[in-house]
């Protein structure tokens, strides 16, 4: 639109610690508690670095107590401030589910509109790294299921910078699911980037013949797919849906109108996923405009392995993408 | 413990009012089991008789600026922190003029004028909540004490442990009032906890902690006094165990297998609105006129708070999604 | 009696601790009453004398009942006469009714959340193309029929599958029931079974042999063998039947195996389907796989399992797919002689018509005998009808040795 502004180099890691150090310098109420924030740095080094910037105050460091310290989140935001909690991953987060769903989902619609918590919990999420079955999960569809909370998905490296602030800026309590997979993930961003929308889907790539709808961890391998299927003449668009909880069901609805046909790429496990409510969804309000079932690309249901081919096997990659895509459009 | 803060300031006044708190809360409660069984309220409903000393000892020794984490045995609290009877009591019936809009009922009253955080069903559920407004008022650099009021049961729970970690490692000043009533719902302290001097588990945390008499208005409030200075002086939490006992049945649906008439009646003796009358009378405190004035007065009140309810209106089913997100959202 | 409980619905009273006389006040135990989690004390909220005891021991009764009649103090100071029951009903509920829904009013629908959805489906705007449900599509395309010229009665005008069948003056009589019963698209069988056949007749060249059979042998060895038997393993003429077929097979391979693509292939297995007829009209031939390898008892046992299952519509895919030759019966309610029309890829059907009394010649002397003819349709590509002959008659000659089958 105006002249081309600077851009620079940088992951998806650092694209995160900047908007924590810009959300703290510019409100005094921002603090990040979590465990190993402060010293160690971050266990993915997302805040390393802050705790020299920031102090021990601010930057802090907890025990091993998520319920303890994500109910101590809770109430700092009940009384005024606008922490970020870091729950280390979703795997670790089970722990603090009461808190999340008996307190901070509930404590609006329970005190009749007094009290609310507008805190930030960021977790990272997803497999890929042969950590086996107790750190492999993804549940930001479970969370995507409690009305009372947000839930966001950031797949690229604006969106990593940007989300965190209009989170914090939110009264109500936003969970950000950061795929572990993505925090190396370098890539170019405009040197003035900043906040951006928490509640629309995105377009990543136009296309007419097939609607690929995914978010997180599995963008990346949707547009490789994409442009695979592209040489096979297969024009394929892609949906970052960004927001799982609410779901921007006007774009996604636009697109399958466009292309008639879906297929949803979830990290999740099949049964009971968000890719169900899509496709729920999809059956309500977008029936007349389909030709072909909604397809889905799970993670298969079993707990993820350890053995690197075993892994792969199990969470959704780009040819298992582009199989489904294709039978969506009748071609084996 | 300070000499200034030993001493029990019991004028006539003062200590008629301590009274009269704890037969409001009675008679309330009271109330509240009619109106149960006739169906008005509905739910589950957690009665304080028995208890009153403990709300009324420790309330009123806090500032209007200090926060309350309470448990779903909370009406005595929040009546003697001045939440209304009448919206109290609508809240109880479901009436979009409760104090929660009706949203909560009996386990959720809330009241933000009175800085009332619940009202939680969750056992264990308000203690980090009280450590998270605690940080919150020392990162301010206020001068703010959150009392956390939770029953022995709570002790057993992970939240319990991590939350006076917390308060302890972060230097918070949360005032944890245990109020051990010797039974979790239906089981006694003596086969859950595996060490039942609860205050003593305070100390592993190393925070400063005490035992005193739940039955009795007048060491209640005294140590109260002594713990909330220590608190707001120290920055430091504090651990207050009373030691109390419920009368009633843990709920309206509870048969009570586990415990025996006898046990509950000896309590009955001892318990603090009989003691502390006695003793006014013994000491010629109290005159009869005060005692029907009172009554008269608690009578009343709860009579208006029932018209109240009955008056109140049901909330709109069209708004029933209302207020889950705030009304910001587009 | 008193509501303790949201899930209480209803009391047994088991003790009562007054009588009419007694004077009570607010807070005294006046009764007991057993309730699912055990017996709890009740307490009257008011001051007086008991009246009157309405309800009697060991009864039980809804929530809300009266229990007893009481005279507050109130009203005996007023000299009034009325008196009031112990536990007032709640309000505007006599018995155990559930409390009444509040004067809500009407209800509406409720205000959508914050993120707005559109409501109910993209209907497409005049000028669009009518959209049309997949399965009134798939019936279009079966008939020949453009949905384009239809007027759709479905949600927004969409064409669905009624509309279809109406413009082909087709009244579906209640299919649903149908389905429902058995658990099969029986339309759908109905199609594939027509496809299937008229494929075979146009390209398979069959050619029919007919044999006739003195079974009495066979039905003495029979009811000898079920004397001792309970009903549900007795057995029937139909598993002699099609262990005497898969046993000739094994022999005459060009009677047992596929054609395709212009090739015959013998099977290794002998896989015999069994035709089984399915109520409301439908027809199926899963296969009883191995069935030369068996015992009989087996077999039979296999066959009712089949029949059962397939009426059920609970057959296996591999069941469908792996016969390797047919036998088809129509058992005592048919005719004497059946042709069948031959399974592609298969290649030959033996049919069984009805055992009939007739006179013949056994040892120069004319007797009544159970005859039964058996047919064989088969595919002249593969074998002709020496080789069919041979076998026809080799499955006979099985049926005179029952023992052996």
């Amino acid at each position: 639109m105006t002249a081309p502004s600077k851009t620079v180099e940088l992951s998806y890691r650092d694209a995160m610690r900047e908007a924590i150090r810009d959300a703290m310098r510019r409100d005094t109420t921002v603090f990040l508690m979590g465990e190993d924030v402060g010293r160690y740095g971050g266990c993915y080094a997302v805040s390393k670095g802050l705790l020299a910037e920031f102090g021990p105050e601010r930057i802090r460091d907890t025990p091993l107590s998520e319920s303890g310290f994500t109910g101590a989140g809770i109430g700092a935001a009940m009384a005024g401030m606008r922490p970020i909690v870091e729950l280390m991953t979703v795997n670790f987060s089970l722990l603090a589910l009461d808190q999340i769903l008996n307190t901070a989902a509930t404590v609006r619609h329970m005190s009749g509109n007094q009290f609310s918590a507008p805190l930030v919990i960021r977790m990272a999420t997803g497999a890929g790294r042969q950590l086996a079955a107790q750190h492999s999960h993804s549940l930001e569809g479970w969370y995507a299921h409690i009305p009372g909370i947000k839930v966001l998905a950031p797949g690229t490296l604006e969106d990593a910078r940007g989300m965190l602030w209009t989170a914090l800026q939110d009264p109500d309590p936003v969970l950000i699911f950061e795929n572990v997979m993505l925090y190396n993930m370098t890539g170019k961003l405009a040197a003035d980037a900043g906040a951006v929308d928490i509640d629309k889907a995105a377009v990543r790539r136009a296309g007419r013949d097939v609607s690929l709808i995914t978010y997180g961890g599995s963008l990346w391998k949707t547009l490789d797919a994409a442009t695979a299927l592209a040489a096979e003449n297969i024009d394929a668009e892609v949906i970052d849906l960004r927001s799982l909880r609410p779901l921007d069901d006007a774009t996604i609805m636009r697109s399958v109108a466009k292309t008639r046909r879906a297929v949803i790429i979830d990290e999740g496990w099949r049964s009971g996923s968000l890719s169900a409510e899509i496709c729920t969804r999809i059956m309500e309000q977008a029936f007349w405009e389909l030709d072909a079932p909604v397809g889905r690309v799970c993670s298969e249901e079993v707990p993820i392995p350890y053995s690197r081919h075993l892994e792969m096997a199990a969470i959704p990659q780009v040819p298992r993408i582009i199989a489904a895509a294709k039978a969506a459009l009748g071609r084996a | 413990m300070t000499a200034i803060t030993d001493k029990p300031r019991l004028s006539r006044a003062h200590s008629l009012e301590l009274l009269k708190q704890m037969i409001r809360i009675r008679r309330f409660e009271d109330k509240c089991a009619e109106l149960y069984t006739q169906e008005k309220i509905r739910g589950f409903l957690h009665l304080y008789d028995g208890e009153e000393a403990v709300a009324v000892g420790v309330i009123p020794v806090l500032e209007p600026r200090d926060r309350i984490v309470a448990t779903y045995r909370e009406h005595g609290h929040a009546l003697v922190r001045g939440v209304p009877m009448t919206t109290a009591l609508a809240e109880m019936y479901g009436k979009q003029e409760g104090c929660s809009r009706g949203r909560g009922g009996s386990m959720h009253l809330f009241d933000r004028s009175t800085n009332f955080y619940g009202g939680n069903a969750i056992v264990g559920g308000g203690l980090p909540l009280s450590v998270g407004l605690a940080l919150a008022d020392r990162m301010r650099g206020e001068n703010t004490v959150t009392a956390c009021f939770f029953g022995e049961g709570a002790v057993a729970e992970g939240e319990f442990h991590e939350s006076l970690n917390l308060a302890a490692l972060w230097g918070l000043p949360v005032l944890f009032v245990c109020e051990n009533n010797l039974y979790a719902m239906g089981t006694a302290l003596a086969i859950s906890e595996s060490e039942t001097d609860i205050q003593r588990k305070a100390a592993c945390y190393r925070i400063a902690s005490e035992a005193v008499d739940g039955m009795d208005v007048v060491a209640v409030e005294a140590a109260a006094r002594r713990a909330v200075h220590a608190v707001r002086e120290s920055g430091k939490p504090y651990f207050l165990e009373c030691r109390t006992y419920r009368l009633r049945p843990h709920s309206m649906f509870d048969a009570q297998l586990y415990r025996d008439k006898a046990e509950v009646d000896a309590w009955r003796h001892k318990e603090p609105i009989v003691r502390f009358k006695g003793w006014l009378e013994a000491n010629h405190m109290i005159h009869p006129d005060d005692l029907a004035r009172m009554e008269a007065e608690v009578e009343a009140e709860v009579a208006e708070a029932v018209a109240f309810a009955e008056r109140g209106t049901w909330e709109p089913v069209e708004q029933l999604t209302r207020f889950t997100y705030s009304d910001q959202a587009a | 009696m008193p509501s303790l409980g949201a899930d209480m619905e209803a009391g047994t009273l088991v003790e009562w601790l007054v009588k009419p006389g007694d004077r009570v006040k607010r807070g005294d135990i006046v009764a007991v009453v057993e309730t699912q989690k055990g017996a709890i004390e009740i307490e009257i909220f008011d001051t007086g004398q008991i009246e009157q005891i309405l309800v009697d021991l060991n009864s039980k009764v809804p929530v809300g009942t009266p229990l007893a009649r009481i005279r507050t103090d109130l009203e005996t100071a007023a000299g009034a006469a009325t008196p009031t029951p112990v536990t007032p009903p709640p309000a505007g509920a006599i018995a155990a009714a559930p409390r009444a829904s509040p004067p809500a009013p009407a209800p509406t629908a409720p205000t959508p959340t914050a993120a707005p959805l559109p409501q109910g489906p993209i209907v497409p705007a005049a000028g669009r193309r009518v959209p049309v449900s997949p399965a009134a599509r798939r019936l279009a395309e079966l008939r020949r029929v453009d949905p384009s010229a239809i007027t759709g009665s479905g949600p927004g005008g969409a064409i669905v599958r009624a509309d279809i069948e109406r413009s082909l003056g087709v009244t579906t009589p209640v299919p649903a029931e149908r389905k429902r019963t058995i658990g099969l698209d029986l339309d759908a069988m109905r199609t594939a079974i027509a496809a299937a056949m008229a494929r075979s007749k146009r390209e398979i060249p069959h050619y029919y042999l007919q044999h006739q059979v003195d079974v009495t042998p066979c039905e003495q060895w029979i009811a000898r063998a079920n004397e001792a038997r309970p009903p549900d393993s007795r057995l029937l003429m139909g598993a002699l039947a099609v262990r005497a077929v898969a046993l000739a097979a094994r022999n005459f391979t060009a009677f047992n195996g596929f054609y395709r693509e212009g090739s015959y292939e013998p099977a290794a297995a002998v896989h015999v389907g069994v035709a089984v007829a399915i109520r409301g009209g439908g027809l199926a031939a899963p296969a009883l796989h191995d069935a030369d390898r068996i015992s009989l008892d087996e077999v039979m046992a296999r066959m009712r399992d089949l029949v059962q299952r397939t009426r059920a519509g609970r057959i296996r895919s591999s069941e469908m797919s792996d016969p390797t030759i047919t036998v088809s019966s129509l058992g005592e309610r048919g005719v004497e002689a059946l042709y069948g029309i031959i399974y592609p890829p298969q290649v030959s059907l033996v049919g069984f018509g009805k055992i009939v009394a007739r006179p013949w010649l056994v040892d120069g002397a004319i007797g009544p005998r159970s005859v039964l003819t058996i047919t064989l349709a088969a595919d002249h590509r593969v074998s002709d009808g020496h080789a069919g002959a041979l076998f026809l008659a080799d499955i006979g000659k099985r049926l005179q040795e029952p023992e052996n089958l």
